[in-house]
């Protein structure tokens, strides 16, 4: 039999630069939106991610948006987190997604349910993000956890999340060594603001082979900025840049500039770039030139 | 001890609906501990329920309301001011609650919520160490539960949202892995930052728990 790849593990693997996007699927179930700016992207973007109840925030299931994406052509790369499944619920929708012929996966822990618009809810986490990873593992070998054997394995590009301005580092890295021994084949990172970072990151995680896509986000504002340093996990925005933005002009096109300058700058670090453009995807194709 | 909380005073009246004359059960142990349904607390829920117009037939303080057979004796010695009331008041911990409507067949009201198996930091501060998993990974944590002292119970390390070792749920929280990181590099037991850990068993902790002694 042979193997399916996707296009964003074959352009890794011949050396290719990458380029990945968010695009958050609809509260509801009208998917116009997310399939227009999803088709828009196909041209110059990879893979589009879809986001699994970001910030806990409830939303259409990432795998239906993902299919849905999937026949239109359009590579998705699913986010499946551990806060709204237990082992068996991450186990049958990850034996979904290989049939329905998704095979890019971003395995995570997810934001805590605090965060989002379901508080009250009961959080999970039944697996981490190292367990998920090793749980494709197996079932990639044709069983689930149980040991019973699969009829039909699946195959995945498994990708795995990464922080890599977060500190102290040395207590981030021992965690990421794990998930590239759990078969991460790439890392997507949490959005970057200092190159420097992402150059100690690079270095750390060269021994693994683990390919690297960088995060950059999208900021229209100072504001912005500033309610991200407040209520977005992991996330911060240096002073500077915030000040860069409150000192524009024109705050939304400086945003835009202060993204194709991050990218250029992470480029030399990694093998791709994660543009996360907070809904303003129309800018993304800008973003992509910059790059070229 | 189990850190338990009183109710609102409004929201035991709605429960207590109908029933004009209520009996008070309060605990000598963790609720005494808590404030929450000791000897002062009992005395002062009397003092509430009378102004608002219930009549108070007794009370009692059980030693332990989680011991069931105490508390069906200890009942059984009031059994009178029992049996004049519409309905008993239970300040204890759910297990306690429960302990006084297995021994009665009478109109049953908690007064308190249970909250969590808490250690004393100090005089009235209580703080969760241990969530009773069943299945106790201590011994491959450094001594420090991940299973409790991280909001999302993470085995193999922090999460995406730990920055300059706090937690990403609460600011002014350490992460449990920053903890834990800590001392398995003091004691140089540094295993688990390199193996990772399974998923745990649940199966140790049947639901509901249940465990008899063999002689
Ligand atoms: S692992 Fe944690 S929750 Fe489980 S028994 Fe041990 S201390 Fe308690
Ligand atoms: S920051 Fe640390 S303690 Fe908080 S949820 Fe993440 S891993 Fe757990």
């Amino acid at each position: 039999m042979t193997e399916i790849t996707s296009n964003l593990e074959r352009k890794l693997a011949r050396g290719e630069f990458v380029l990945t996007a968010e695009v958050c699927p609809p509260k509801g179930t009208d998917c116009s939106d997310f399939l227009k700016w999803s088709r828009t992207l196909a041209g110059v973007i990879d893979a589009i991610n879809v986001t699994d109840n970001q910030g806990a925030n409830m939303r259409i299931s990432p795998l239906a948006a993902s299919l849905i994406l999937h026949r239109e052509g359009v590579e998705p790369l699913f986010q499946i987190t551990c806060r709204d499944r237990n082992r068996l619920a991450l186990q049958s929708d990850l034996l979904g997604a290989a049939a329905l012929g998704i095979r890019n996966v971003l395995a995570l822990t997810g934001d805590h349910i605090s965060f989002g618009d379901h508080r009250e809810g009961k959080a999970v986490f039944d697996l981490d993000s190292v367990q998920l990873l090793e749980s494709m593992k197996v079932l990639e070998s044709g069983f689930d956890l149980s040991g019973k054997k699969l009829a039909g394995t699946p195959s995945f590009f498994v990708g795995a999340a990464a922080a890599p301005e977060a500190e102290p580092f040395e207590l981030t890295l021992f965690k990421l060594r794990k998930k590239a021994a759990a078969g991460a084949k790439f890392f997507q990172t949490q959005a970057v603001f200092r190159p420097e970072k992402m150059a100690r990151f690079a270095d750390a995680v060269a021994p693994s082979g683990v390919k690297i896509i960088a995060g950059v986000l999208l900021l229209k504002s100072a504001g912005m900025a500033r309610y991200i340093n407040k209520n977005i996990p992991g996330l911060t925005v240096p002073d500077e840049i915030v000040a860069e933005l409150e000192q524009a002009a024109n705050p939304a096109e400086t945003g835009v500039e202060i993204a194709c300058r991050l990218a250029n700058a992470l480029k030399p670090y990694s093998d791709g770039i994660h543009i996360m453009a907070m809904g303003r995807e129309e800018v993304i194709p800008e973003i992509a030139q910059a790059l070229k | 001890m189990i850190i338990s909380q009183q109710k609102p005073f409004e929201e035991i009246l709605s429960a207590l609906g109908d029933s004009r004359s209520v009996f008070i059960v309060g605990c000598a142990k963790c609720a005494t501990v808590c404030k929450s349904g000791g000897e002062e607390e009992v005395w002062q829920m009397q003092e509430a329920l009378t102004s608002s117009g219930r009549e108070v037939t007794g009370s009692i303080i059980i030693d332990e309301a989680c011991h069931m057979l105490r508390v069906g004796r200890d009942l059984r010695s009031k059994q009178q001011m029992v049996d004049d009331a519409d309905a008993l008041l239970v300040m204890a911990c759910g297990a306690g609650i429960q302990s006084v409507s297995a021994a009665i067949p009478k109109k049953t009201v908690a007064a308190l919520d249970s909250m969590f198996l808490g250690n004393i930091k100090r005089f009235g501060h209580f703080e969760q160490k241990c969530s009773l998993c069943g299945d106790c990974i201590l011994n491959e944590s450094a001594g420090i539960c991940p299973v409790t002292a991280c909001s999302k119970g993470l085995l193999n390390g922090p999460c995406g949202g730990m920055d300059e070792g706090r937690c990403e749920t609460d600011p002014d929280a350490e992460c449990a892995w920053a903890l834990i990181f800590a001392r398995m590099k003091e004691s140089g037991d540094t295993l688990n930052l390199v193996k990772s850990s399974p998923p745990k068993n649940y199966t140790k902790i049947p639901k509901p728990g249940k465990l008899k002694l063999s002689k």
